[in-house]
Formats: structure tokens, C-alpha cells, sequence
């Protein structure tokens, strides 16, 4: 497996300027000639897909919701970052990149991140161009807040709906292109293979999710902006059709996985309320600037809230980092908030819970600017669990949020199968172990609006357009694959539902490679897993048929895929002894239990190389290198 | 907590349908109407019934996905709540639950309770854009927006999309939809330039994919989970009416033959 | 022109046509109202009823510029084509709505939507029937035409309102069925023209509820008052006759 990286060698203040003026191009006369498919609609698929289009590549996108701006990148609440220093509080694209590397505990390649801070401002002017109503200051000028993890104001918004507004603009300038007819829109269509012809990918097998369907779909290059596959736990942040088949299915191709085991827990989410929860709700993590977050001192604690004194309320975070207090970057929190539960301090029913509480920050600011600030966040607690802040502390509990890892990709985001490229949450290129907030959105756009379409035409213009069709042989071998498969999924015929597989893979994960993992428990998910996908196989009961909307049909498909890749999620965490960001191994953490790396061993990307389910994968490392931010242990304490 | 679900069921489009009758058991009241729905379609898959099909994603009330007419009411009784974000706790112990699929000529039924929706995406295509392209750009703070133009915007602009609005409009109109699109790029400075193109061109889609006409019954505006307001609908009607009165007719004939 | 045509084609600009000539009627009937309301005023002349004065000043407005009678005309065809452009549009919009939403929903359950919004077609309807039997009864005099004199305004009411309880009744339900028309579509329009803002609606919703309480307690007062038989008896018909031959 080739893992050159293709890092310009330039100083890295000047490494993608320079990288760009040595891009070969295609010129525009060529451009409709070569077909790009771009599997994904959010933040990333659409600003791809449309950047591409204008430029006047023909381009066809995919998603499996009935429109594109359904994609998961809506529900992004908090805000996106850039260095734009309008606050004058010392940011800088230098700041942003530390922010980011330290943040990621130095498990990401430096020539990525500086660029991702270069092309942060760019977002917020494309995005404005659009008509993307960030918030203002009453002088009109753009408002800013500050998110988790950082010192520094350069966070954009739209009130909590900011990725929401971000997709709404993005999707427009897909709309406008799709009214050019220059992108074909395919959605309720999920893609179910890549094909890969002489070693470049080629094109995608499509099963239309209304008619079940097989389409293939030949191109000159693939995009897959697929998103995250927090969902391996079954509980999630994610919506419920988030999954790894499209970058499962490239893996099995050819293409290698990066990290798998680097996936962040989102400390602020609302607890499990009972065994048929389908999904976790996340609470914006800016509520951490102004709530509180304590458990009860005594694991025996009987009293009701407000009887517990001040003495008996363990403030645990501000205790334990005086500096950061309850804005420590995001593993943090939630390690601590496992750590605490675990030594029995929990709050709620299911004592995975703590409070999160506001009664200091009303008494100090009142209850008209605790309101300004929460009241929607706070009707959104009141909605689902039916209790209020006002009167009584909020109870959160980490859930699994974003995953930093997937498909490996060089500078030119394009993975190790050529002519194959991951953007946005499906590549694993720029938050090495842990994401800081505010963070995907800008990676997803600088990706989609401003990297992808410029690099894709170095590739194609090495290549001839249009050479090959669907043809050819290796589109109708996928399509049989494909169809075998599912045709398998439905003979199956035993006694088990989708859903209850999928809440037993996600228990498994989430209690061996969660918050904090261990040799022992990995080891033991590396027996299990195998052992639940034989019975998934044996097992597994879809009633309805291939050939109409069914969605346990849609639901299995990836949970057979999610089902062989937490083998390989487990995997890569056993490899990696060490902890680093949000993958803590509890047999390296510091006297105080923090993360301790071990950067001798470990300064690289763990890349795997499918080699068949009847072969264990092979480990390739790509070496990271720290020259522009010397490498340092990540302190949040002082 | 034990309910009676009377649920339609349509195997597809051209097909016709019929309630069914199922009883869901010991519900917790903290579970969600589609967490409900999710434990009836178990039940059923069990038994080898073909379970209900209904669309949903994010389950957090912002991707739109999510719909049902539940005891007559889009998103049922909850003002300003889509269906996922609906709890048991908000019905009584005992009750029947009525549950159809959005009704509208221009929203068919592709199976039991899930609808085709793409003429709203097609609405948006027919102009819902600013037209720029991706690369340098201004500096936004070159073009200050009041806070209030900007949050007005937002508040059209916060639209997710579901059809609720058409689902309770007895004349089956898209005008919330279509005024809360027209407005955000309307109010906004960098939607001016094609204000007029864009409201007739969006407004004439709309009535192509055969949604019917507003009577302001305000039907929508209570139906809708983002509670947006029917004041974008006069503000639509202002900027077509001037449109098709005084603006020029193709202002873009020119242009376009160059 | 073909602004209008294309106007006339799209929903929109049918509904800002129903709006105008919406307008135009509720003009109408506000001065229609004001010059019922003569019937209460006592006789300018011995012998004549103001009422009968003015109807006479209706049909000579505008002379000598204008033919006896041609302003009159000119209004009637104004108020007719308004009419047939009101009705005509809503009856397309209904069958575009009823082709929006062919299907009902098992069970509905209404939040915001008035009766009065909800009813606007039957309420039109009834109007358009109540039009057409009031034109009979008091332009033409084909209903109950022995009672009828032409002219003799103040003295056909008499005779209607108060010695057909029947008569006096049903103008004041149509008067209802009016007012309700009215509440809706007095407000209704402003939206159809753009003209409504969150500021403004309380304002232009208590315009409309005054609108159509106001048409009806003027409208409904005169044959209520008639009906009560507290008005004067009308001058002898000799007279009526006299007066009509020098009008
Ligand atoms: C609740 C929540 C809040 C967040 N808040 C923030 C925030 O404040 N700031 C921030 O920066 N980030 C935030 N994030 C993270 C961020 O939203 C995501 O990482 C980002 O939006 C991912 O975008 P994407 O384009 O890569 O993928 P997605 O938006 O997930 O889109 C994936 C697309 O791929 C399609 N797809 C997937 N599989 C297939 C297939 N097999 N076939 C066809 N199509 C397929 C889907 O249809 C979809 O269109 C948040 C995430 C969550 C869950
Ligand atoms: S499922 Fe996304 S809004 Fe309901």
C-alpha cells in the first residue's frame, strides 16, 4: 500500500499556494467531458459536487434521504470556526493550527492542518456570498463565541442551528446546478459498491432505496462524503441512517482505513432514558460556559438537589483543571464524566448521569441573560425529558459524536485507490485523535469548496475521459455481488430484528471500546464480534421483499457492514498502546489519569489494508512529522 | 401505557390503501412516539408482518425527514415539535392513535407513511440561490446587516423543510415553504440582486408541481415545528405582485444571448 | 396587457385579483349602506321620502355631462365585472385546491383556521344567490312584483320589510352570512396584496372585524326597523306615482 502522503515541499506557510500553482489543470473546454460522481450530500458532498459542477465537470450526487439537504451536517448546532481575529484577541491561522494539532494530541499530519486553518476564513466569505445568516453584532458586523478547548473567540454562528444554515447554503449552490443540468441528483440512493477497473476507481453500483433497484454508475473519479460511523455503537448523536458502508465497501476495494479506533464521545448529551431509546441528543457544548458540572461527593448521596450543600457537591472538572475548569476539550470531560459514574457518583436512574447546573450562573447573571443565552437548548431538554433547568440541574452523559478516524487520503484528499476521494467525516486527514468543537463543519467545507475541486483535476488530467462505460464486465460482477448479498439478508429468515442486533453490537462497542479501553476488553470484543456477525447471519429476520421501501432491508445491509468493521475498529485499538485524545488506554494515563502518549511507538497513522474477511488486515503506518509545532505532552490543567 | 394505533397502510404509489388496527403494550412514557412506532415495527417483524414504513434520520427535529398526520394534526398536538421529538408522556393511557401520511397531490405516497417530497426540492432549484460560485469573496464585514435583518432571515431561513405546512393546509398550499425560501435570500442584502427573477421563477415552480392556492388560514403557521411566521407569505405576495407589475419582463433577455 | 394575462395565470396574481375586487364591492357596499341608511331621515319634500330623493340623484348622476342614467350603468358594469372576476377566480383557485388535496384526512383537527376562513366559499355562495334574489326583489321588482313600484324606494321597503316577516328575516341572516364573508376577506386581502406585517395585523384584523360588524348592524337595521313597525307609513301611492313620473 502506497502511502505517500504527495506533502509539498515548501515552508508550510506557503506549501498550498505553492501546491496549487503546481496542480496540473484541465481546462474548461475539457471539464464536461469528465464525469465525477460525488457519493454524499452534507457539508462536504454538496459544496463538492457544486464547486465541481461550476467549474463544468458533470457531476452526479448521491445520498440515501429523499433530498439532499437531509443529509446528517443539518443537525450541526454550535458554530464553525475560522481565524479571522475580528475579536483582536490574538488568533491567527498559526493559533488555529495549534488549537487544532494540540487539540488532536498531535495524531494529524501538519501540512493538512495548517491548510485547514488557511482556507478557514474563505469559508465564512463563501458562505456570507450565499446568504447564510450568521449572527451580528449590533453594529452589523459578524458576532463570534468561543467553544470548547480554546482561549480564543473565532467561533460562527446561526443561533444553535448553524450547520443547518451552512448545509441550506451549500445545498443551494447544488440546487442552482442542478437546475443547470450540470448535476444529476440521485437520492433515496445508497451506494452499495465503488468499482475499480486496472486499479483506479471507475465508478459505483447504486441500489435505488424506493425499487431496490441495482444502477452502476461509471465515472472518470469517485468522491465519497459519506460522513461518520458513530453509529457502530447503535447509540449515537448521529441520525439514524448514518453508517460506514460506502467507506467500508471502498475499503474492500482497496482503499485504507485510517484510525478506525479514533472516535470522539461528546460529553454533553442527554442520558439513556430506557432500553428502546433510538438515539442520543446532543446538548450544545456551549452550555459548558456558563453551567456547572458536579456529582454528589458521597456515592450514597439520598438527598434530593437542592438539600446536597456546597460541600458535598464535587465539582469535579473545576477541582481537577483550575485553568480550563468546565471548558476542557471534549475526551476530557467525558472521561471524567465516565470516571465518576464508575466510581459510583452517578445521577438518575441508570447512575450514568451529571448534573450539568445552572443555578450559580442565574443567581450571578439573572434569568433574563441565562435565558438570552440557553433558553432554546433549555426547551429542548424540557421537550424530551419533561423536566426544566430553571428549577433543577440538567443530567447529561456522554455519547459517542464524531469520528476523527476513516478513509486514509493523501494531501489531495484522494485515498490509497486512485481516482478514489474522501472528504469531509469520511477521511480520517485532520483531527488526529480528538476533533475540537466548531472544527468538522470547517473541515467539510474547506474540503468540499475549495480542495477537492482543485486536486481532482491534477488526477484527471492524467487520465483520458470517459474511456470506460458500464460496460464493462466489472460493473455487472458488483451488481451480482451486490445482489447476492442482498438477496442473502432476506433468506436468511431466523428470529432476530435488525434493531436488536444492532442495540448488542452497540452495547459491545460502547463497554470495550468506548470512553476508555483496555487490552482485556478489546480482546474480548475480538472474540465477540465474529461470534454476533455469525448469528446476524444465522439469525436475522427482514419480512417484505428487495423490490419495494424496506427499510430493515436498508438497516441490515449496514449493519452488516458495521458489524465487520468493529472488528477492525477493535483491532486498531488493541495496536494502539497508548492513549492519545479520545482513545484513552487505561493501562497508559498519567498518576492524575490523563492521557499518556507514548510518541516513540505511536507518532503515526495506523492505515489498514483489507486483505478478505478470511485474513486479518494488514497494518501500514504512515510517520508523522512535527516541525512546524514541536510535539509536547497536551496539558489542560495549568 | 397501552394504545390503539390506527395506521394507514398503501403497499405503493398507484396502489390504494386502508387503516390498520395494531395495539402497542406497556409503553414507557419516556419513549418517543417513533421510538413507539420502532418497537411496533419489532413486534411485527417478529410475528412476520411487514412493518410500518415511515421516514426519519436525525431524530432531532432539524433534518425535516420525519412526518405523520397524527389524530389529525401534522406532528401531531405539540405546537412548535416535529413527530421525533414527540413523547407518549403527551397522550393519554388508553387513547387510539390515528396515523396517516402527509395528503397532497404534489406529496404522493410512496408506501404506507412515507411521501415523496422532492417538489419542494425542485421549487428551491427553480431559484432558490444566490448564484456565486466557490473562490475568493468579499469580506463579509464590508457589508454590515443589522442583527434584526439578519435574525429575520434566520427565522425564515430556519425552515427544515418537513411539508408540515402543506399537510395542514386544506388547500393543499406551499406558500409558507415557498415565502420562508423567498424571504431569506429577499431580506438579505446578497439576495438582491435576483429578488424579483427568483420569487416569479420559485412561485411558477410551485404552482407547476400542483400545490394549491392560500386561503390565510393559518393552518400551516400552527402546524409548522419551527413555528414560522405567515408574515413571509404577504412579504412573498408583495415582491411577486411588484415583480409581475413593475419590475422588467426577462430583465436577463439580453445577458443570456451574449 | 400581458402583464395581467400572466398575472390572471398564477395563483398569486388570482388571488390579488380576488383582492381588488374584494375591494371594489366592499367599496360598494359601504356606500350602498350609507344611502340605505336615508331611510330614516325624514322627507326633504312633503310627501317624499329622502330615500326616494336620492335614488332619483343615482340615476341623474353626472348630468348633464353624462346621459340620464349612464354613471349609474357605468357602476353597475364596474360592480359586474368585478363581481364575475371575483367569482370566476375563486372558483378556479377552488378547483386548484380541491385538485391540491383530494383526499381528506380520516380525522382533522383544526387549530387556527376560523370558521369564517374556512366557510368563505359557502358564504360566497349563499351572497351570490342572495345577490341575485335582492337584484329581483328591489331592481327589477320580478319577486313580489305587485307590491312592487318602480322608484318608490322608501315605499317597496315598507312593503317588503314590514308586512313579510319572511323578507325581513332573511336579509338580516344574509346580512350575517355577509358580515362573516366580509370578516375573512376584509383581512385576507391585505395578505393577498402584501400589505400585512406582524405590526400591522392586530390593526388590520380589528378593520375587518369592524368592517363586518359595522356592514351588519347598518345593513340589518333597516329592515329590522321596518320589520319592528316603527317606521312611517309611506306616503299614498298617488304620490309615489307622481313623483316617479317627473323623475
Ligand atoms: C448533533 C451534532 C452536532 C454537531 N455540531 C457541530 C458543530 O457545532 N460544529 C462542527 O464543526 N461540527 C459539528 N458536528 C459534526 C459535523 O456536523 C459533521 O461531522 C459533519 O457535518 C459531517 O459532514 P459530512 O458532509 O462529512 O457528512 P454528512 O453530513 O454525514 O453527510 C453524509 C452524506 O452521505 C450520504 N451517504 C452516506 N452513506 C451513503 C451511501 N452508502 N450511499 C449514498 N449516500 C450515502 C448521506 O445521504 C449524506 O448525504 C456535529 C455533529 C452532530 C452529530
Ligand atoms: S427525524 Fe429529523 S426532523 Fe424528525
Amino acid at each position: 500500500m502506497d502511502l505517500d502522503a504527495r506533502i509539498p515541499s515548501a515552508p508550510i506557510e506557503f506549501m498550498w499556494d505553492t501546491h496549487k500553482e503546481h496542480l496540473r489543470l484541465v481546462g474548461p473546454r475539457n471539464r464536461p467531458k469528465y464525469r465525477i460522481l460525488v457519493v454524499g450530500s452534507g457539508l462536504a458532498g454538496a459544496s463538492a459536487a457544486a464547486s465541481m459542477a461550476a467549474m463544468g465537470y458533470r457531476v452526479d450526487c448521491f445520498c440515501f434521504q429523499d433530498s439532499p439537504r437531509r443529509a446528517h451536517s443539518i443537525a450541526a448546532q454550535g458554530g464553525i470556526n475560522a481565524a479571522k481575529d475580528y475579536r483582536n484577541d490574538g488568533d491567527s491561522i498559526y493559533r488555529l493550527f495549534y488549537d487544532t494539532q494540540k487539540g488532536g494530541d498531535y495524531r494529524s499530519r501538519e501540512a493538512n492542518v495548517w491548510r485547514l486553518a488557511e482556507l478557514s476564513t474563505a469559508i465564512i466569505d463563501q458562505a456570507v456570498a450565499q446568504g447564510v445568516p450568521f449572527a451580528r453584532e449590533y453594529g452589523g458586523l459578524l458576532a463570534n463565541r468561543s467553544f470548547g478547548g480554546v482561549l480564543v473567540e473565532r467561533t460562527f454562528y446561526c443561533r444553535g442551528e448553524t450547520g443547518q444554515q451552512l448545509l441550506l447554503g451549500a445545498c443551494s449552490a447544488l440546487a442552482e446546478q442542478i437546475h443547470a443540468g450540470s448535476v444529476t441528483m440521485h437520492t433515496r440512493s445508497e451506494m452499495l459498491d465503488v468499482v475499480v477497473i486496472d486499479g483506479r476507481a471507475r465508478g459505483i453500483v447504486v441500489r435505488d432505496l424506493l425499487t431496490g433497484k441495482l444502477s452502476s454508475h461509471a465515472a472518470d473519479a469517485v468522491v465519497l462524503a459519506t460522513g461518520g460511523y458513530s453509529n457502530v455503537y447503535y447509540l449515537s448523536t448521529n441520525a439514524k441512517g448514518c453508517n460506514v458502508t460506502a467507506t467500508w465497501r471502498a475499503h474492500k476495494r482497496g482503499a485504507g482505513f485510517a484510525n478506525p479506533c479514533f472516535n470522539q464521545i461528546h460529553p454533553t448529551c442527554i442520558p439513556v432514558a430506557g432500553e428502546h431509546q433510538s438515539k442520543l441528543t446532543l446538548m450544545s457544548e456551549s452550555l459548558r460556559n456558563d453551567g456547572r458540572i458536579w456529582v454528589p461527593r458521597q456515592a450514597s448521596e439520598s438527598r434530593s438537589v437542592d438539600e446536597i450543600p456546597e460541600s458535598d457537591r464535587y465539582y469535579y472538572l473545576e477541582e481537577r483543571y483550575p485553568r480550563f475548569g468546565n471548558l476542557v476539550p471534549r475526551d476530557v470531560a467525558s472521561r471524567n464524566a465516565k470516571e465518576v459514574c464508575d466510581q459510583g457518583l452517578g445521577v438518575g436512574s441508570s447512575g450514568l448521569g451529571v448534573y450539568l447546573d445552572f443555578r450559580d450562573a442565574i443567581s450571578e447573571y439573572g434569568h433574563d441573560a441565562i435565558g438570552a443565552r440557553y433558553e432554546n437548548l433549555f426547551e429542548m431538554y424540557e421537550r424530551i425529558t419533561g423536566e426544566s433547568p430553571w428549577n433543577a440541574p440538567m443530567r447529561i452523559y456522554p455519547a459517542p459524536h464524531y469520528t476523527m478516524g476513516g478513509l486514509w487520503v493523501d494531501y489531495d484528499l484522494m485515498t490509497t485507490v486512485p481516482g478514489l476521494f474522501a472528504i469531509g467525516e469520511a477521511n480520517f486527514s485532520d483531527h488526529g485523535a480528538n476533533r475540537l468543537g466548531a472544527s468538522s463543519m470547517m473541515q467539510c467545507l474547506a474540503d468540499g469548496y475549495f480542495i477537492v475541486p482543485l486536486t481532482i483535476g491534477d488526477y484527471l488530467s492524467r487520465h483520458p475521459s470517459g474511456d470506460v462505460t458500464t460496460d464493462h464486465a466489472a460493473f455487472s460482477d458488483s451488481e451480482t455481488e451486490v445482489r447476492d448479498r442482498t438477496e442473502r439478508l432476506l433468506s436468511i429468515q431466523g428470529t432476530q430484528t435488525v434493531e436488536s442486533l444492532h442495540r448488542e453490537l452497540g452495547r459491545l462497542m460502547w463497554q470495550d471500546c468506548g470512553i476508555a479501553r483496555n487490552a482485556d476488553g478489546l480482546s474480548r470484543a475480538l472474540d465477540e464480534i465474529p461470534k454476533l456477525r455469525e448469528r446476524f447471519w444465522n439469525e436475522l429476520r427482514i419480512v417484505g421483499s428487495g423490490e419495494t421501501l424496506n427499510q430493515s432491508l436498508e438497516h441490515a445491509g449496514r449493519l452488516a457492514d458495521f458489524l465487520e468493521f468493529a472488528e477492525l475498529m477493535c483491532r486498531d485499538a488493541l495496536v494502539r498502546d497508548e492513549s492519545c485524545g479520545c482513545h484513552f488506554r487505561e493501562e497508559h494515563q498519567t498518576s492524575e489519569g490523563e492521557t499518556l502518549r507514548n510518541d516513540r511507538d505511536f507518532s503515526h497513522v495506523s492505515v489498514w489494508e483489507h486483505r478478505g474477511m478470511d485474513h486479518d488486515p494488514k497494518l501500514h503506518r504512515e510517520a508523522l512529522t512535527f516541525e512546524a509545532l514541536p510535539l509536547a505532552q497536551r496539558n489542560y490543567k495549568t | 401505557m397501552n394504545f390503539v394505533l390506527k395506521i394507514w397502510r398503501q403497499e405503493g404509489t398507484g396502489s390504494g390503501g386502508a387503516f390498520s388496527h395494531y395495539e402497542v403494550r406497556d409503553v414507557e412514557p419516556t419513549v418517543s412516539f417513533l421510538e413507539m412506532l420502532d418497537t411496533l415495527n419489532e413486534e411485527l417483524t417478529e410475528s412476520g408482518q411487514e412493518p410500518v414504513a415511515f421516514d426519519s434520520d436525525c431524530r432531532e427535529g432539524i433534518c425535516g425527514m420525519c412526518s405523520l398526520v397524527i389524530n389529525g394534526q401534522p406532528h401531531g398536538p405539540i405546537p412548535g415539535t416535529t413527530t421525533c421529538q414527540l413523547y407518549m408522556r403527551h397522550f393519554s393511557d388508553g387513547e387510539e392513535i390515528t396515523i396517516e401520511p402527509w395528503r397532497s397531490s404534489a406529496f404522493p405516497v410512496l408506501r404506507d407513511l412515507v411521501v415523496d417530497r422532492s417538489a419542494f426540492d425542485r421549487v428551491m432549484q427553480a431559484g432558490g440561490y444566490v448564484t456565486v460560485h466557490s473562490g475568493p469573496k468579499p469580506e463579509p464585514n464590508s457589508i454590515p446587516i443589522e442583527p434584526e435583518v439578519a435574525e429575520e432571515a434566520l427565522d425564515a431561513a430556519c425552515c427544515i423543510g418537513c411539508g408540515a405546512c402543506v399537510a395542514a393546509c386544506p388547500n393543499g398550499a406551499a406558500m409558507l415553504y415557498t415565502s420562508a425560501k423567498v424571504s431569506h435570500l429577499a431580506l438579505l442584502p446578497q439576495g438582491q440582486p435576483e429578488r424579483y427573477a427568483r420569487v416569479t421563477a420559485m412561485v411558477e415552480q410551485m404552482e407547476e408541481e400542483g400545490f394549491g392556492s392560500c386561503r390565510n388560514y393559518a393552518e400551516c403557521e400552527a402546524a409548522c415545528p419551527k413555528e414560522i411566521s405567515i408574515k413571509f407569505i404577504g412579504r412573498m405576495n408583495r415582491d411577486y405582485l411588484r415583480a409581475a407589475l413593475r419590475e422588467p419582463i426577462n430583465p436577463r433577455g439580453k445577458m443570456e444571448s451574449q | 396587457m400581458s402583464r395581467l394575462l400572466s398575472l390572471y395565470r398564477s395563483t398569486l396574481g388570482k388571488k390579488a385579483i380576488v383582492a381588488v375586487t374584494g375591494v371594489a364591492m366592499l367599496v360598494f357596499l359601504v356606500l350602498h349602506v350609507i344611502g340605505n341608511l336615508k331611510a330614516f331621515l325624514p322627507d326633504p319634500q312633503l310627501g317624499v321620502p329622502d330615500i326616494d330623493v336620492y335614488s332619483r340623484y343615482l340615476r341623474s348622476m353626472g348630468t348633464p355631462l353624462l346621459p340620464h342614467g349612464a354613471a349609474l350603468w357605468a357602476i353597475r358594469i364596474v360592480m359586474l365585472v368585478a363581481l364575475a372576476l371575483h367569482v370566476v377566480c375563486v372558483v378556479k383557485l377552488a378547483r386548484i385546491n380541491h385538485a391540491a388535496r383530494p383526499i381528506r384526512y380520516h380525522r382533522r383537527r383544526f387549530v387556527e383556521a376560523t370558521t369564517a376562513a374556512r366557510s368563505m366559499l359557502v358564504t360566497g355562495a349563499i351572497l351570490l344567490a342572495f345577490l341575485g334574489f335582492h337584484l329581483l326583489q328591489f331592481t327589477t321588482g320580478t319577486i313580489d312584483s305587485e307590491r312592487f313600484v318602480e322608484g318608490a324606494v322608501y315605499a317597496n321597503l315598507y312593503r317588503a320589510f314590514h308586512e313579510v316577516s319572511i323578507f325581513a328575516i332573511g336579509y338580516v341572516l344574509a346580512m350575517g352570512i355577509l358580515a362573516t364573508h366580509v370578516y375573512h376577506g376584509a383581512w385576507s386581502l391585505f395578505q393577498s396584496l402584501g400589505y400585512d406585517r406582524p405590526d400591522r395585523n392586530p390593526g388590520l384584523r380589528a378593520f375587518a372585524l369592524l368592517l363586518a360588524l359595522g356592514l351588519f348592524v347598518t345593513f340589518s337595521s333597516v329592515p329590522v326597523a321596518f320589520f319592528s313597525g316603527k317606521m312611517p307609513v309611506p306616503p299614498d301611492s298617488k304620490r309615489v306615482a307622481a313623483v316617479k313620473g317627473g323623475g
